[in-house]
């Protein structure tokens, strides 16, 4: 098929901020994750984990807790003190109320979902109501001194148990007087270190289970004030625990990044005497394990190495499937890497800057796994740094590299890059039009001559750029039932003819860029879509779902293609749809209609369409085996993809010209040596 | 139970007296107690005062209530009478039958079975003693009569299982009896007699335990709380656990403190009073294997004993002929075979008719030859089944006729057998006992070698015999040295070199200067350790020890007894191997049968336990107990350089590792 000359790219200096906190939408498969730098996500577990929701973060916005309520309300709390309510549909923050206790450490809903009971600085837990656009004070109960650290309800909503340090208190929810108060020190004589109780849960028998900073999970019987059982499960804290909906499986997350379940047992076949018993260790994580959470299915944690881990638990699974796969996530689901083409830069996108590079060059060439000598190093042109606490939500570069755009929450910008010789100019557009913000996607046309802004409620605005360093509003799209939902991805065509983009509720709209109007849209399928992107040439519409199927749409004729059809009545290889991660970036080789370029996080696909789909009983990934094979017995063993996994983890990658790749991979050590150390773990030897 | 507080406490009123146990309906969460023997008290957690809380008198004297997890309460009365707790509130002034007459009640338990709770209670009466069966809703009893012995029953303990009551009793001669009582019974027999069996006795080498309450863990095990009382000793209070399958002892506890002598046991908890406290101990019961039993479940040092004989292991000059003839066999076998079964055809068909144990009591009175040749061609029947079970018995025939006839010793022929045959210890116990008062150094090498499964014991009598021999006579033996052939540096080979230099025409002066510098450095090199302590056959016997599997527990005691000039001798045979075994990187001695140095390490420790205050006094081992220091002193430090240089080096590894990446390269990718 050929060679390519691969732009090897390992200086996008990304770091994924940590895992502060989870929260399962009960009864429904969604789950909210808070990082330490604000940002806010969703995934959803029926669309095969995807991360479906992303809400940049706030430089002074902190998540200490997150909480659903109301059915599917999600809300934040943090040190700002606010108790925040997310804009899921919109991908912003509705609205902040403020605590009124100084910093916010804990938050909890109750199990109807009609209040919230917050844990603050001062001591005070403080309970406010849920009420239709928004929440409302309530009243305050019994205040002592202490940062309240964590918070649980009973799951009857009569009593709240609340871990402080040192000590746990039961609070009655009708008097607001504290019922019990224990100190979790009591047996631990000669101690004189502080006992943070780190997370607390409240069983509905009666029964408050903790853990704290001295490694132990303990299960106390909250009327007598009396300790059931302790189990130290480690030398360092155990930072976070969470109880399975039927209060039978705990999951605890430690500094040291292992995290345990307890199960509750009978102590003998068939007896009635049940006992919480240490049953599974993991060590998934190589930092603190800050937030766990216990889906119906699966134990779930997140820890400061930025790792979201989905571990299923193998005897609630009926059949092997996507649920049955111990997941990993560690980078966005999306982009954050964008390509000048032509001008062969890259534009790497932080949570509050962005670098230009520009690719370096060889003048050699080589056989397959050949490092070649540059002539030219990768240059680092210019970086940008956005003003202001809010985090960037997207950004884009033009295919001539002569125009930057990103947006934030509240603003939007616009730069013209000037190179001259060695030197590099920016200039900001000023007067950019007003428009509808955030943008969730920016994404210019082939000829970098307008501008497409993906924004709220389905709406896509047409800007059009004017030399020089000006723009122009040209057009607004908007679905035409309307939506709720924000734009999440664009693609537009390479003649300028089409552009397609996708929302929140997963439908393709098609709109004609020619007359400005709503072309079609594509037949509904139940899963989100990851990636898609129009053929230059044929101007189908190739769509990577959250599944893992691929779809091919004839924007002209308005359906799917033949050998979209195809694909479905053959059904894609078994090995294909088990992949865990989704396809993040589809590009075409123009010279080479037949091809379809796609990645994930630990692959590079060619789909080659002239060529058979492999059956489930062919090797998927079989490069290497043709490479040992003679040319004349290759042809026998071709199948339509051609998957490359020597780039790990790859982050983007895009065709700059014939055979010219360009991949973006941030290999996990680079990362997680700037992390904060974790815990000094002894090894032997060292 | 270290965080003890009272949850509750209630009393009665002065004067009045709880007469039996309280217990809690688990239904309904209350307790009931019964005071003056007639009056019964219930109430909740939340009451406080006992006196205002709801009272029923009832109209005979209550012996005891038993609670069931979904039965509700049983209430047992002096008289042998039966009612649940529901029925009695119902009219507490009912009348109460008396069944025991004048017996007196002794001991109840209560189980459910199926839906129906089942009583079972002993009364005695005059010494004899009886048992009572009771299913309290079918209204049915039974009664037995404990078999009768000269000891009395103290306690009992019984569970149900496939419908079966089985009765376990702890009786005052030290013993624990088992008897099976059916529980469907229809027919209304008078007063059965209850035969038992004796389950365990209750003691171990020598100290007897005398049981005051026990449990039943599972089927294999039971707990014992007593005075274990060794004689010529002070008792001493213990929770003991013993294995009921083998008989043995698997775990004991001392309570210093003193018991009230009672025990209970719930969901694999242990609750009993020690001191003045309530204490309580978790345990956990395996499944019971011999192995567990005799405590060499986790010994994994039993070296690899080839099942398979090894023909290399002969060839020592003496057994030429025999080992020629031996040779043959798996060799050429075929046709000798045929040949000797054709010439003894007449007597093959005898002996397949006549079993081996019939055999061999025939020959019990057969002259010495006649009964060799016999034993001799029996064992030739290779392809006889269970023949190890065969070669036992002729081991056993030989050794007995060994006992009978202390000038009978056939050496060389019970060589022959244990180096062809797979033979283990058990299969001939008294083999090596007579071959250690025979002082056949040579038969218990070969013993030693093979068998897996030599008791500590005389694996210890072993050592003292190697120990105790003069090297003089350890020269006229016949002992495999291979073992030590690689290694050893035997002081005569130093002589003859320095013959050998005397010869070759050295002047008396210098002669008499290497004398001296040979003295010196005799001397020199013993403390040191590095001239062998012992001689080439001695040293071999030792290594046959050194290689044979055994548990410390079990040879820790015997090795206590090994005389202190011994265990310096062989302490110094083992610092000797150690600097050794050290002297190569891979810390191996050379040679076939050598042993390793973890062998060496254990019985270097072992040996220093065993031994550490008398070799403490000894003066003698003063230098030794130094050099030895030194040694390991300078080997611990040695390692632990090669440690940090691992570490080192592991870590340059990992930044090698790290440099290889670099941020940026253009490579040629290749897709077919």
């Amino acid at each position: 098929m050929g060679e390519f000359e691969v732009h090897r790219v390992r200086f996008f200096a990304l770091v994924p901020a940590g895992v502060r906190c989870l929260a399962c939408l009960p009864r429904a498969a969604r789950l909210a994750l808070a990082r330490t730098d604000g940002a806010v996500e969703v995934y959803n577990f029926s669309a095969n984990y995807f991360q479906e929701k992303v809400i940049p973060g706030h430089e002074a916005r902190s998540v200490e807790a997150l909480c659903w309520a109301a059915g599917e309300r999600l809300f934040g709390a943090g040190l700002s003190g606010e108790i925040i309510e997310y804009d899921l549909a919109g991908l912003r923050v509705s609205r902040c109320v403020d605590g009124g206790g100084g910093p916010i450490w804990s938050m909890a809903a109750n199990s109807s979902g009609t209040q919230l009971a917050i844990g603050c600085e001062d001591g005070s837990v403080k309970l406010f109501q849920v009420v239709p656009g928004g929440i409302q004070f309530e009243r305050n109960l019994d205040r002592r001194k202490g940062r309240i650290l964590c918070l649980s309800w009973h799951p009857s909503d009569t009593h709240i148990a609340a871990g402080s340090i040192d000590v746990l208190r039961v609070l009655d929810v009708c008097s607001g007087q504290t019922v019990k108060r224990i100190m979790v020190n009591y047996h631990v004589q000669k101690v004189k270190r502080e006992c943070i109780v780190w997370s607390i849960a409240f069983l509905s028998n009666g029964t408050v289970v903790t853990s704290d900073s001295f490694g132990r999970v303990q299960f106390w019987d909250w009327e007598q004030g009396t300790l059931q059982e302790s189990h130290t499960v480690s030398t360092s804290a155990a930072l976070s625990l969470a109880v399975s909906e039927k209060e039978d499986s705990i999951i605890v997350g430690t500094s040291s990044g292992a995290t345990y379940q307890f199960q509750l047992l009978p102590v003998k076949m068939g007896s009635l005497e049940k006992r919480w018993v240490r049953t599974k260790p993991f060590q998934h994580h190589t930092h603190d394990v800050r937030a766990v959470a216990h889906s119906s299915t699966a134990l779930i944690s997140g820890g400061l190495d930025a790792q979201l881990v989905i571990r299923p638990l193998m005897e609630k699974m009926q059949k092997k499937g996507y649920d049955a796969v111990l997941r990993k996530f560690t980078f966005p689901h999306r982009r954050l890497v964008s390509c000048a083409r032509k001008a062969r830069l890259l534009l790497f996108q932080f949570s509050q800057h962005l670098e230009l590079w520009r690719l370096g060059s060889t003048e050699e060439t080589g056989k397959d796994g050949q490092v070649l000598p540059l002539c030219r190093m990768p240059e680092h042109l210019l970086q940008l740094k956005s003003k202001g606490p809010e985090h960037i939500y997207c950004s884009c570069v033009s295919p001539c590299g002569s125009w930057v755009a990103y947006s934030t929450a509240s603003r939007f910008h616009l730069y013209q890059v000037q190179y001259e010789g060695n030197s590099i100019s920016v200039k900001k557009v000023p007067k950019v039009p007003k428009l509808l913000l955030p943008a969730y996607q920016l994404q210019f046309s082939t000829n970098s001559d307008s501008l497409f802004v993906a924004s709220a409620r389905g709406s896509v605005h047409v800007l059009q750029l004017l030399e020089p360093g000006g723009c122009k509003h040209l057009h607004t799209f908007r679905p035409p039932s309307g939506s709720p939902e924000a734009v999440y991805l664009l693609a537009s065509s390479a003649d300028g003819h089409w552009l397609a983009a996708v929302g929140g509720d997963w439908t393709i709209h098609i709109y004609n860029l020619k007359c400005f109007k709503h072309h079609c849209t594509v037949p509904m399928y139940s899963c989100a879509v990851t990636a898609l992107a129009i053929h230059p040439v044929t101007n189908n519409l190739v769509i990577a779902y959250s599944d893992q199927q691929l779809f091919e749409f004839s924007i002209p004729e308005k359906q799917y293609t033949a050998w979209s059809r195809m694909v479905q009545n053959c059904g894609l290889h078994k090995v294909w749809l088990e992949r865990d991660s989704p396809i993040t970036h589809i590009t075409f080789n123009p010279k080479k209609p037949s091809h379809i370029l796609l990645h994930d996080v630990y692959m590079f696909c060619v789909i080659d369409k002239s060529l058979p789909l492999p059956d489930n009983s062919a090797l998927l990934m079989n490069q290497s085996t043709l490479k040992q094979l003679p040319e004349t017995a290759r042809h026998r063993q071709l199948h339509a993809f051609k998957i490359c996994k020597k780039f790990q983890p790859l982050l983007f990658a895009d065709l700059l010209d014939e055979n010219c790749l360009v991949m973006v991979e941030r290999p996990v050590l680079d990362f997680k040596t700037q992390l904060p150390l974790p815990i000094q773990q002894k090894k032997f030897g060292t | 139970v270290s965080d003890q507080k009272p949850l509750g406490c209630w009393s009665v009123k002065h004067g009045q007296i709880i007469t039996c146990p309280v217990v809690c309906n688990f239904e309904t969460h209350e307790y009931i107690a019964v005071h003056d023997d007639k009056v019964l008290r219930i109430w909740k957690n939340k009451d406080i005062n006992l006196d205002k809380v709801f009272k029923a008198t009832l109209s005979a004297d209550v012996y005891r209530i038993h609670s069931l997890p979904n039965g509700g309460p049983v209430v047992l009365f002096k008289g042998g009478g039966v009612r649940t707790l529901d029925v009695l509130l119902e009219a507490p002034q009912q009348e109460i039958e008396n069944i025991v007459s004048d017996e007196v009640i002794k001991w109840s338990q209560a189980f459910m079975e199926g839906q129906q709770p089942v009583l079972i209670f002993a009364t005695e009466k005059d010494g004899d003693f009886f048992v009572y069966v009771q299913k309290v809703k079918m209204n049915s009893l039974h009664k037995y009569k404990l078999e009768q012995q000269e000891s009395k029953p103290m306690n009992f303990t019984a569970y149900i299982k496939n419908q079966f009551i089985t009765l376990l009793c702890l009786y005052s001669n030290d013993a624990v009896y088992k008897a099976l009582i059916p529980l469907q019974q229809n027919a209304e027999e008078e007063e059965q007699i209850l035969s038992k069996s004796l389950l365990l006795n209750l003691s171990v080498s020598g100290s007897v335990l005398k049981g005051t309450s026990f449990v039943v863990l599972d089927k294999d095990h039971i707990a014992v709380l007593g005075n274990l009382a060794t004689s010529g000793e002070e008792s001493k209070e213990c929770l003991t656990i013993w294995n009921t399958k083998f008989q043995t002892l698997q775990t004991s506890k001392e309570l210093p403190l003193g018991t009230s002598g009672q025990l209970w046991c719930y969901e694999e908890k242990f609750f009993f009073t020690h001191g003045k406290v309530l204490t309580v101990i978790i345990y956990k019961c395996e499944t019971s294997s011999l192995a567990a039993a005799v405590g060499k479940l986790k010994d994994s040092r039993a070296p690899d004993v080839s099942t398979f004989v090894n023909w290399d292991t002969l060839g020592e000059a003496e057994l030429a002929a025999s080992f020629q003839s031996q040779q043959s066999v798996p060799l050429k076998s075929e046709p000798k075979m045929t040949l000797r079964s054709r010439r003894n055809a007449v007597t093959k068909v005898q002996q397949d008719t006549l079993s081996v144990g019939q055999l061999l009591l025939n020959l019990k009175d057969a002259s010495t030859t006649v009964f060799e040749d016999e034993l001799r061609q029996l064992m030739s029947k290779a392809q006889m089944p269970d023949i190890q079970a065969t070669i036992g018995c002729v081991m056993t025939a030989i050794t007995d006729r060994c006992k009978a006839n202390p000038k009978y010793y056939p050496q060389s022929f019970l060589v022959q057998i244990v180096q062809t045959r797979d033979l283990s210890y058990s299969l001939c116990p008294d083999l090596m006992v007579v071959a250690l008062e025979k002082k056949d150094v040579h038969l218990l090498q070969i013993c030693l070698q093979r068998f897996p499964d030599i008791p500590e014991e005389i694996t210890y009598a072993c050592l003292e015999l190697f120990l105790s021999l003069s090297e003089a006579y350890l020269q006229s033996t016949d002992v495999n040295l291979e073992s030590v052939i690689c290694y050893i540096d035997v002081e005569f080979n130093n002589k003859e070199v320095k013959s050998e230099i005397v010869e070759n025409g050295f002047n008396a002066e210098l002669e008499k200067d290497s004398c001296e510098t040979k003295i010196t450095k005799e001397t020199h090199l013993t403390a040191a350790g590095e001239l062998c302590p012992v001689g080439p056959q001695k040293a071999a016997l030792l290594n046959a020890v050194l290689q044979s599997a055994y548990s410390e527990t079990f040879l820790l005691p015997h090795l206590k007894n090994l005389p202190a000039q011994q265990a310096v001798l062989f302490l110094r045979y083992l610092h000797y191997l150690h600097v050794k075994c050290s002297e190569k990187i891979n810390t191996t001695l050379p040679g076939i049968r050598a042993p390793t140095v973890n062998q060496i390490m254990d019985w270097m420790c072992l040996l220093i336990d065993a031994h550490f205050t008398v070799m403490v006094m000894l003066p003698e081992a003063k230098g030794l107990l130094s050099n030895l220091h030194r040694f390991v002193r300078a080997q611990v430090r040695f390692y632990s350089e090669l440690n940090k240089i691992e570490g080192s080096l592991r870590e340059l590894q990992r930044l090698n590792h790290q440099k290889d990446i670099q941020t940026y390269s253009i490579e040629v990718l290749e897709l077919i």
